[in-house]
């Protein structure tokens, strides 16, 4: 076979087998948050089961909602939610029960387990997977490390234009009232409307309001010193490059974000979701999972400390895991009508 | 006998008649294709769009009817007013902005560089075209930011001692629109500019008139439809664009198409979303029917 012919028939070759999830038997859809878009992640699953998992992320439950509202039954396999919300899915009839002898709930952190959250009438519906927090994140070079212990500091003038707020309404919401001496399960309507002058003068005080990527720019770069809303998930990734990168969770506590992962009741693929549930919560899986490219977080199946090397788990802070979890909330669980509330306010917030 | 008959029409001969009946069937076939993709995915689009602005959302479900809710909001609600006041103020400063910094270097590439580099010089003005528009963006907060390279040279220089803030500014999103638009603009006024023939100048110059004279009384008019044109396609673009205020302006004040994109990836509001998307498009008309007088795509 002459050279070029052969360099035909390799990159061939390689353009075929690179392509297998593309031509593999079967393929299985699920609406994730971005984490889940890692070919790192996905690839052992799609290679041994030979599927192709299509991903399409989102960012908040109602869009995740009105997705799947716009989509035909059948057409999500999965679904990966925040875990407060769980709940609004099983209301709407949208999650398959679970077979909890299937689930490897015996290894997990006892905290996020969530039964309360998961479970209806006895019924698993959905599988903590991954946790985490939202408080404050700063360059520990730039800010004196003892400010950040509690909130009010970020209102105090001193750091005014060096804060970036993190773009996601419920954490943000949720924080501010912490700060103001209110718990997230307390928030209705009108402590909700209580908070717009706090967030206005939090938004006086901050450069920019920004998605994970902006914010994770604007503190490497030094464009800011402090993310509100910040938390390992968004230095993880960053530590690296740059240990002066910190985050804390001050006095007056912090959001802890859990997300689930469940198999839609109309998936015509349930076995093989399944799978893909006890994949992504098995401990090789929840590795990958924590350490994703697009944010890390605390894996919910403790065993997947086995996997994680001792870098990775000091990153993610693996042995203060009881203090942190004791003296975090929860996200806020709105209704829809309070949802919509919620929004208004933080639309109007970032008009200002 | 030609022009015999009624049904032949003054002229026309039936076998002409046919070879235009031909052509004009010919004509409708080769459109066609054109017609249906516009068809299905403008038309269509837009009229599921418009009966969807007029629908509401109950809870999470969207219950159709004829409900000028959305529309009464859009006007009333100060969040939403605003989008509409910030997204026209950013495009008409781009707009003007990049006309001024457009026309000259337009006409320096048409009128001063030899032809035989003409086309060289074009290539150098569109180049960044060639790059994706996100990364684009993303470079241009790289360079605005604080430790960027603008900034750091300004401070080099002692033009300034401290960094300012640009970066998560409208002043940033301005920058970053105005940098593309140029291109664009470039390239319309100076498709208009090669166009015109020397002897209105040397006319011009004959019957007395000074170069100054010339330029704004001759050349500039004559280039009118090659502004217009890049006007009105800068506006149409900046206007309804998410991603360079989206990543440059820090979220600090939200465009149009920002909004339109909160309701659609936040709140799952779809009528909502489809009543501001009208009402852009409503804007984009009126720009539209501004321009019109001048808009003359074949002269370029």
């Amino acid at each position: 076979m002459k050279t070029k012919n052969k360099l035909i028939f390799a990159a061939t070759t390689a353009m075929l087998f690179s392509m297998g999830p593309l031509h593999a038997a079967e393929e299985l859809n699920a609406l994730v948050w971005c984490d889940h878009t890692d070919p790192a992640l996905l690839q052992p699953f799609e290679e041994q089961h030979d599927v192709r998992v299509n991903v399409k992320e989102y960012e908040g439950t109602a869009a995740a909602l009105a997705l799947i509202e716009q989509s035909r039954p059948g057409d999500w396999d999965v679904l990966v939610i925040d875990g407060v919300d769980v709940g609004r899915a099983v209301d709407l009839g949208l999650l398959a029960p679970l077979p909890a002898d299937q689930l490897a709930l015996d290894s997990y952190f006892p905290e996020v387990v969530m039964e309360e959250n998961n479970t209806r009438d006895g019924v698993i519906y959905a599988v903590t997977e991954k946790f985490g927090y939202n408080t404050v994140a700063f360059n520990r070079s730039k800010v004196d490390p003892a400010d950040m212990e509690d909130m009010t500091a970020l209102w105090s003038g001193k750091y005014d234009g060096r804060i970036a707020i993190y773009d996601y309404y419920l954490p943000m919401i949720g924080l501010v009232g912490l700060e103001q001496g209110v718990a997230t399960a307390d928030l209705d309507a009108a402590a909700v409307e209580g908070l717009r002058e706090r967030l206005y003068a939090l938004k006086g005080a901050a450069r920019q309001v920004s998605d994970v990527v902006s914010s994770q720019t604007a503190l490497a770069t030094g464009e800011v010193d402090i993310l509100y809303g910040g938390g390992e998930w968004l230095t993880a990734v960053l530590n690296a490059e740059n240990p002066d990168l910190d985050w804390t969770i001050p006095a007056d506590g912090g959001l802890r974000w859990a997300q689930s992962i469940a198999v839609m009741a109309d998936s015509e693929r349930q076995d093989l979701a399944l799978e893909f549930v006890k994949y992504i919560t098995s401990p090789e899986g929840q590795a990958r999972l924590a350490t994703s490219s697009c944010f890390w977080g605390m894996p919910a199946n403790a065993a997947a400390g086995d996997v994680l090397t001792d870098e990775q788990k000091a990153v993610l802070r693996w042995d203060e895991q009881a203090d942190y979890l004791s003296r975090t909330q929860l996200y806020p669980v709105p209704d829809a009508d309070l949802d919509r509330a919620m929004q208004d306010l933080w639309t109007d917030m970032l008009q200002q | 006998m030609i022009g015999s008959g009624p049904s032949t029409g003054p002229g026309l001969s039936p076998a002409n008649m046919s070879i235009e009946r031909h052509e004009r069937r010919y004509g409708l076939a080769l459109a066609l294709p054109a017609l249906g993709w516009t068809v299905a995915f403008f038309l269509l689009p837009f009229i599921v769009m418009l009966v969807l602005s007029f629908a509401h959302l109950e809870g999470r479900e969207v219950v159709q009817g004829f409900d000028t809710g959305n529309y009464q909001r859009i006007f009333t609600e100060p969040s939403l007013l605003k989008g509409i006041r910030v997204s026209l103020e950013i495009t008409l400063v781009v707009t003007i902005l990049s006309v001024i910094l457009a026309w000259p270097l337009a006409w320096i590439i048409a009128m001063q560089v030899p032809p035989r580099w003409q086309r060289l010089a074009l290539m150098l003005a569109v180049l960044p075209f060639w790059t994706s528009y996100v990364v684009r963006s993303y470079s241009w907060a790289l360079v605005l930011g604080e430790s960027g390279v603008m900034m750091q040279a300004l401070i080099g220089i002692g033009a300034l001692d401290a960094p300012v803030q640009i970066m998560a500014t409208r002043a940033a999103t301005i920058i970053g629109f105005v940098h593309f638009f140029v291109m664009l603009l470039t390239l319309t006024i100076y498709s208009n500019l090669v166009q015109l023939s020397p002897n209105y100048a040397r006319a011009a110059a004959d019957l007395g008139a000074s170069g100054w004279a010339t330029l704004r009384l001759i050349i500039i008019p004559l280039t009118l439809p090659g502004i217009m044109t890049g006007a009105f396609l800068t506006f149409v673009l900046c206007i309804g664009d998410y991603i360079t205020p989206q990543i440059l302006g820090g979220n600090n004040e939200l465009t149009m198409p920002q909004l339109i994109m909160l309701q659609l990836g936040r709140r799952g509001d779809f009528p909502m979303a489809s009543a501001l998307s009208i009402v852009l498009m409503a804007l984009v008309t009126l720009a539209y029917a501004a321009t019109a007088r001048w808009l003359k795509m074949d002269r370029l």
